[in-house]
């Protein structure tokens, strides 16, 4: 039985872009695509996008555009770049390598203080590595953008966190994106009072000495740095604080909270969440979660369910999707959740907006990222086939209208060690100009 | 002496004598009776390779009658598949539900006993907790059949148990009668950084190889003792009674659990089942087990599998394999989409998609359709009927059961799912999962309440 057979695939003209172009900018034209614009104009059947300066110029029918590179889509869906979710990418490359992991700032607390220092000065931006394999990996999946964020170890606030673009360029991040972490619930109380009541003690503790006209008596002891109680102050002045929470409760602590200060909050978890549907869709506060979490991992998960996000959406709460997992190297895996939130009762559109338009919203970027529209960034993905289904496959991205690589450290060992007799993967035909 | 130098007479008494009674806690499964079953007009995907379109399958009393087009009801409940595609029930070969049980709080923590780098004698069994919650998500996952194994702390961890995934208050009632016992066993990082950290043997990986041989070593002198026992008793046993002197009987060696496990693994009577990530640790186990004359079943997480391909299947060795894990630690880093894909590419390659997870084991369906879709793309012709081998009949293979699950040939046990669509999809879900015949799962009448103890009346529990 010859099962070495090579697949006479319809011309995957990306694959060639890839190989031969330098990651320039570039006009583009992308032909025929099914395009999920994930703004007015919907899905569009055989449309074409014509991108210019990094930006998509023009959408609709019968484009052209002298000059530019021509991708004939044959009616494959074309997306916008999908967010990867709340990742550690470029602060860790080998989770179990404490040499190559920067995710939390455990600063000795000394002899005297408190059991911990929060640090809410902690800015992950700083170590980020943009030539991390862990992001080659993710890119060539489709994911474009994720929020890079600290985590706290028990220290109650992680620290800062901020939304790359990962194209490999030298300032990746959106300013607008800046948000401020902390790990409440179940899994943050052993460095942190050993109680749910004590971190929020502490979290009203260390807020009361970062609001201005709140001076501290000397001998006061006090929680935060100089330069801590300076950067939370900005966060209380209407930024964003992002909540590792799960428990219903908590989730409501959290709530009162951020509205006591003028916090926009986002929760980061809750598998209890739609217990609390209704308040947060008052308040329109957005809920990243993990859609395949269908077991209690811990008693704040208790209810836990694959139904989440398909309730949270119907109440009207804005959804995001990440996947937990030792590391962030399968960040790329969101995808799969939300294909599985759509098996489970949420609508297909819904589940693309979750990892394309909603957390561009969310994080602060402009109003045409994350979709597919005249002045978004064009920052893109053509698919293989539904770009929700496991068996789909990124043909190529585009970031700021450059093809970014579809090679990684992973399509080398693919290629180097193919079974004997495989010529491997589809023909690659030369691209059209 | 080694093993294959004595006769099978000795044999059968050795093994005998060594497990005292024939079989210590007992499976006290017993399937659900059950009325007949015609799944008529499906998709079927029976688990050896073929395919057939709009085909029935005739289950009764258990068993697998028949797999063909117009097949005759008779007596049974016929049930409409049209549109819908039938497979075996799904088998994880590698997986710590019961062991490690949801939630993950500290009185769970049953599935490593990192007190010794090698406790063969620990069995996982008993430590599996029935009322896992984990159990019945993987149902609605289409999975019936389970390996529940030890941890990778230890070099030589324990025994895995193969469980039907029925509901049962003791694990006894879920115990796959007749199953052989696993050996688990670890390689690389995982042994030499749970010691290394306590600075006791291993540290290293040398170290690691050095504690295998060891143990199996001692094993060989305590299989001697007791062949030397057998061949005592037998000379006495053939003495007239009247010249037999009861205060000369010659007397057993006391058993030693740790040891007898590794007997039991050179004599082939446990499945050994290796975690091993890098490609030339698996080439090492390989002549381990060659050095001691046992047989390793399957390399488990196997990231590197890939570059060994060819000698896997040279071996005879499976490779239960995920899709796309990769790099959370140094030996993980070299994974690839293609894994379980060039696993599969040699004559007689063996791949498995394994879980070891209780979220992964909920979608081995998926696993394995992203595996396959990478192998397709890298060249290789992997129809579904090919790769659904991946998380029924190979995985049967692994766990020694080819002959009774895995596959839907007449006769074998009647673990059977309806899936709404084709699983090699991401919105496809099991709307029917029959274990031994009975239906233990319908999608659309779910029971009313948990079927684990620990979620009734919890948060979430009535939906």
């Amino acid at each position: 039985m010859n099962r070495l057979h090579i697949f006479s695939l319809l011309a995957l003209v990306p694959y060639a872009l890839a190989l031969s172009a330098p990651a320039h900018s570039q006009n583009v034209l992308i032909r025929n695509a099914r395009v999920h614009t994930m703004a007015a104009q919907g899905t569009l059947e055989r449309a074409d996008v014509l991108v210019r300066g990094g930006r998509v110029v023009e959408v609709g029918s019968g484009l052209a555009a002298a000059g530019a590179t021509v991708i004939e889509a044959n009616g494959r869906p074309l997306t916008p770049g999908l967010f990867g979710g709340i990742t550690a990418l470029g602060i860790s490359e080998i989770e179990q390598e404490s040499s190559t992991v920067d995710r939390a700032a455990l600063v000795d607390s000394g002899t005297s203080g408190p059991g911990f220092v929060p640090r809410p000065e902690f800015d992950v931006t700083a170590s980020f590595n943009a030539d991390s394999a862990v992001i080659g990996v993710n890119r060539a999946e489709g994911i474009t953008f994720a929020m890079i964020a600290p985590s706290a170890s028990g220290t109650l606030f992680a620290g800062q966190g901020a939304v790359a673009r990962l194209d490999g360029g030298d300032s990746p991040f959106v300013a607008a994106s800046r948000t401020q972490f902390l790990d409440m619930g179940s899994s943050a109380t052993d460095g942190v009072g050993f109680s749910r009541g004590a971190q929020f003690m502490l979290l009203e503790q260390a807020t009361r000495e970062a609001l201005p006209g709140k001076p501290l008596q000397a001998g006061d002891m006090r929680l935060l740095t100089p330069t801590g109680r300076e950067v939370l102050a900005r966060y209380l002045a209407g930024g964003r604080m992002a909540f590792t929470v799960d428990r219903a409760v908590d989730i409501r602590q959290v709530l009162e909270f951020s509205a006591r200060h003028g916090v926009k909050p986002v929760i980061v978890g809750g598998a209890q969440a739609s217990q609390v549907a209704s308040l947060l869709a008052g308040s329109k506060v957005p809920v990243v979660l993990e859609p395949l979490l269908a077991l209690p991992g811990t008693f704040d998960q208790l209810g836990a369910s694959m139904e989440n996000a398909a309730r949270l959406q119907r109440a009207g709460v804005p959804i995001m999707f990440t996947h937990f997992s030792a590391g962030t190297n399968q960040a790329h895996k969101a995808r799969q959740g939300a294909g599985v939130a759509v098996a489970h009762g949420l609508p297909w559109d819904a589940a693309l907006a979750a990892l394309t338009s909603t957390p561009a919203d969310v994080f602060g970027l402009s109003a045409e990222a994350g979709r597919i529209m005249p002045g978004s960034p064009a920052d893109l993905v053509l698919w293989s086939s539904d770009p929700l289904e496991v068996t789909s496959i990124a043909e190529q991205v585009w970031i700021g209208g450059k093809a970014q690589s579809m090679r990684s450290r992973q399509t080398e060992l693919r290629d180097r060690y193919r079974p004997t007799g495989l010529t491997g993967g589809p023909a690659v035909p030369a691209p059209r100009e | 002496m080694s093993w294959k130098q004595l006769g099978g007479a000795t044999l059968a008494f050795f093994v005998w004598s060594v497990q005292a009674s024939a079989e210590p806690y007992p499976s006290t499964y017993q399937a659900q009776s059950s009325a007949p079953v015609l799944i008529r007009n499906a998709t079927v995907l029976d688990g050896t390779g073929r395919r057939l379109d709009g085909a029935d399958v005739l289950i009764r009393d258990g068993k697998i009658v028949e797999v063909g087009t117009a097949l005759l009801p008779g007596d049974a409940t016929t049930i409409d598949a049209n549109g819908r595609w039938v497979t075996p029930g799904l088998i994880d070969v590698h997986s710590h539900l019961g062991v490690y049980a949801s939630p993950g709080v500290n009185a769970t923590q049953d599935g490593n006993e990192m007190t010794d780098p090698v406790t063969a004698g620990v069995w996982a069994e008993h430590s599996v907790w029935p009322q896992d919650p984990g159990f019945a998500t993987a149902l609605a996952g289409g999975v019936t059949t389970i390996h529940i194994l030890p941890g990778s702390g230890n070099l030589i961890g324990g025994r895995g148990v193969t469980l039907r995934n029925v509901p049962a208050a003791t694990y006894q009632a879920m115990k796959f009668p007749g199953a052989a016992h696993g050996l688990k066993m670890a390689c690389g990082e995982n042994p030499k950084r749970v010691y290394g950290e306590r600075t006791q043997a291993p540290s290293t990986r040398m170290g690691n190889v050095a504690g295998y041989r060891q143990a199996f070593a001692d094993a060989e002198d305590y299989q001697h003792q007791w062949q030397k026992y057998e061949a005592e008793i037998a000379a006495y046993d053939r003495k007239k009674a009247k010249d037999r002197d009861p205060a000369e009987r010659p007397v057993p060696p006391k058993r030693d659990l740790r040891l007898e496990t590794l007997v039991a693994a050179m004599q082939g009577q446990v499945q050994v089942q290796v975690h091993c990530y890098r490609a030339d640790e698996m080439a090492v186990m390989l002549d381990l087990a060659r050095e001691f004359h046992f047989k390793i079943a399957a390399f488990h997480h196997g990231v590197e599998a890939y570059k060994i391909a060819d000698r896997l299947a040279q071996e005879g060795v499976c490779g239960a394999l995920w899709a796309d894990w990769w790099g959370f630690k140094l030996e993980a880093y070299d994974g690839i989409w293609e894994n379980l894909a060039y696993v599969d590419a040699p004559k007689d390659g063996c791949a498995i998609v394994h879980s070891d997870s209780d979220e992964g084991i909920q979608r081995l369906n998926q696993e394995a359709a992203k595996a396959m879709s990478r192998g397709q793309r890298a060249g290789l012709d992997i129809p579904p009927e090919r790769a659904i081998r991946w998380i029924t009949s190979n995985a049967a293979k692994a766990l020694g059961l080819a002959g009774r699950v895995g596959t839907l040939e007449p006769g074998k046990m009647a673990d059977v799912v309806v899936w709404n669509r084709d699983p090699f999809s991401v919105y496809a879900l099991p709307d029917l999962v029959y274990i031994d015949g009975a239906l233990a799962y319908d999608r659309n009448h779910p029971p009313a309440t948990p079927r684990s103890d620990f979620l009734l009346g919890q948060p979430g529990a009535a939906r």
